[in-house]
């Protein structure tokens, strides 16, 4: 630990988090360097200040529309209007009979088997704590081949660090035709999205990519070189149409 | 759900400080609060049980708050300064202020550096932590860090030119 002093110890030292083996390196450093001690010293100062300036709105009582005993309370009454209403649409489809079947959900019903079996993937898999994948993206190597060979194809596990996704790691599903993977990955605030594969039969959809959405689950699909693809996740559009662009681009050059 | 409040309700306070500081305006910090504690709330039973809890609200609290900047952006709401726009009005700022308080300073960060300052320096996040919260990588967080305090010192040291005259 005795590298060259950088800009990352000096902000180190201004908040107290030089690791201690480094610690003796960077207070010699600033001891034969005044001009940096004055600068750490100030920029302490700073911090110092901006705590203290601060400090008063952490100390105000927390207002009751913020408590969390509220917002549950809140979160049931919500559930239980939500209930009511399926109530009602029972009722209603009872009424209506065979008619009543047209008030299913009609963008799923419009959206190819794959894309459904894709969302019905996602909402098994994405809850597991425990047993989300079953081989981790430690292993990604290994899991890459193992899909490939089962999916008689190359297939890569696309990196969407930049979209701010995690690979987690991925399983090995199945469907009429044979064998499918879903791989799944995980953002900074813990939400999950899966990226479901499967060989096409030509009717899972064309280059272009088309979304349904399903009781909070939305998803993107289309096909590439005969490959179906659907990313499926939390109903965030936006959020998925780029991981779905990310994806694109990486099978694309490839 | 029983120990939940036990758990989450010690962050508020500082949830709701980082808040007010990002935004300045009491109403729009609260909503951006409470808009998190109900995601929270939703996902609770998602969140790692090994995880810093700390961390993850401030990641969730975090994405609130860009995908509300994006939502304002699409419909056409002034922002505040991007790191690009920030030299002209800087410069006017510096020209027509004299004596700035820090708060005032801080608003005139680039928004990605002041949540940087604000996370490691008030909050409290360690650098790993922040980076998860922000999703970014560390040395962003570093550099972010840097550019942002060394800033904010220019925009404070402008106010008292006087003394620093005095201790030459």
């Amino acid at each position: 630990m005795t590298g060259p002093i950088g800009e990352d110890d000096i902000q180190a030292a201004v908040d107290g988090r030089v690791e201690a083996p480094r610690c003796p390196v960077v207070q010699d450093y600033l001891a034969k360097n005044p001009e940096a001690a004055a600068r750490v010293a100030a920029l302490k100062e700073q911090r110092e200040a901006l705590r203290a300036r601060l400090a008063s709105k952490a100390a105000e009582p927390i207002p009751a529309r913020l408590r969390v005993a509220n917002l549950l309370a809140q979160r049931a009454r919500r559930r239980q209007q939500l209930f009511a209403r399926a109530a009602a649409v029972v009722a209603l489809l009872v009424v209506g009979g065979a008619g009543g079947w047209t008030l299913r959900d009609m963008t799923l019903d419009r959206t190819p088997d794959m894309t459904r079996d894709a969302i019905a993937a996602h909402r098994v898999f994405v809850v597991e704590r425990r047993h989300p994948v079953e081989v981790a993206a430690s292993e990604e190597a290994h899991l890459v081949q193992w899909l490939s060979n089962r999916l008689g194809r190359k297939l890569v596990a696309p990196d969407l660090a930049r979209e701010g996704w995690r690979l987690i790691g991925g399983r090995l599903l199945s469907f009429e035709g044979g064998p499918a993977a879903q791989l799944m990955y995980e953002d900074a605030a813990g939400q999950r999205m899966t990226v479901y594969l499967r060989p096409g039969d030509g009717k899972s959809g064309g280059a272009e990519f088309r979304y349904a959405e399903a009781n909070g689950v939305g998803a993107f699909w289309w096909s590439d070189d005969g490959l179906g693809y659907a990313v499926s996740g939390p109903a965030d559009r936006q959020k998925l149409l780029q991981a779905a662009e990310a994806i694109h681009a990486q099978v694309a050059s490839r | 759900m029983r120990d939940v409040a036990a758990l989450i309700e010690p962050h508020i306070p500082a949830l709701r400080r980082y808040a007010w500081a990002l935004l300045r305006d009491e109403a729009a910090a609260d909503d951006l609060v409470q808009d998190c504690l109900e995601r929270a709330l939703s996902r609770w039973q998602l969140r790692r049980r090994d995880g810093n809890l700390r961390a993850w609200l401030f990641a969730i609290l975090h994405n609130r708050f860009i995908s509300d900047r994006r939502r304002d952006r699409r419909r056409g709401v002034p922002l505040p300064l991007e790191e690009g726009s920030e030299t002209a009005a800087v410069a006017d700022a510096e020209s027509a202020v004299v004596r700035r308080d820090l708060l005032e300073a801080l608003a005139l960060l680039p928004e990605e550096q002041r949540a940087v300052v604000l996370l490691v320096g008030v909050e409290d996040l360690s650098y790993e932590d922040a980076a998860r919260a922000l999703g970014i990588p560390i040395g962003t967080v570093m550099s972010r860090l840097s550019r942002g305090r060394e800033k904010l010192r220019r925009y404070i040291e402008g106010e008292r030119p006087g003394i620093l005259r005095r201790v030459k």
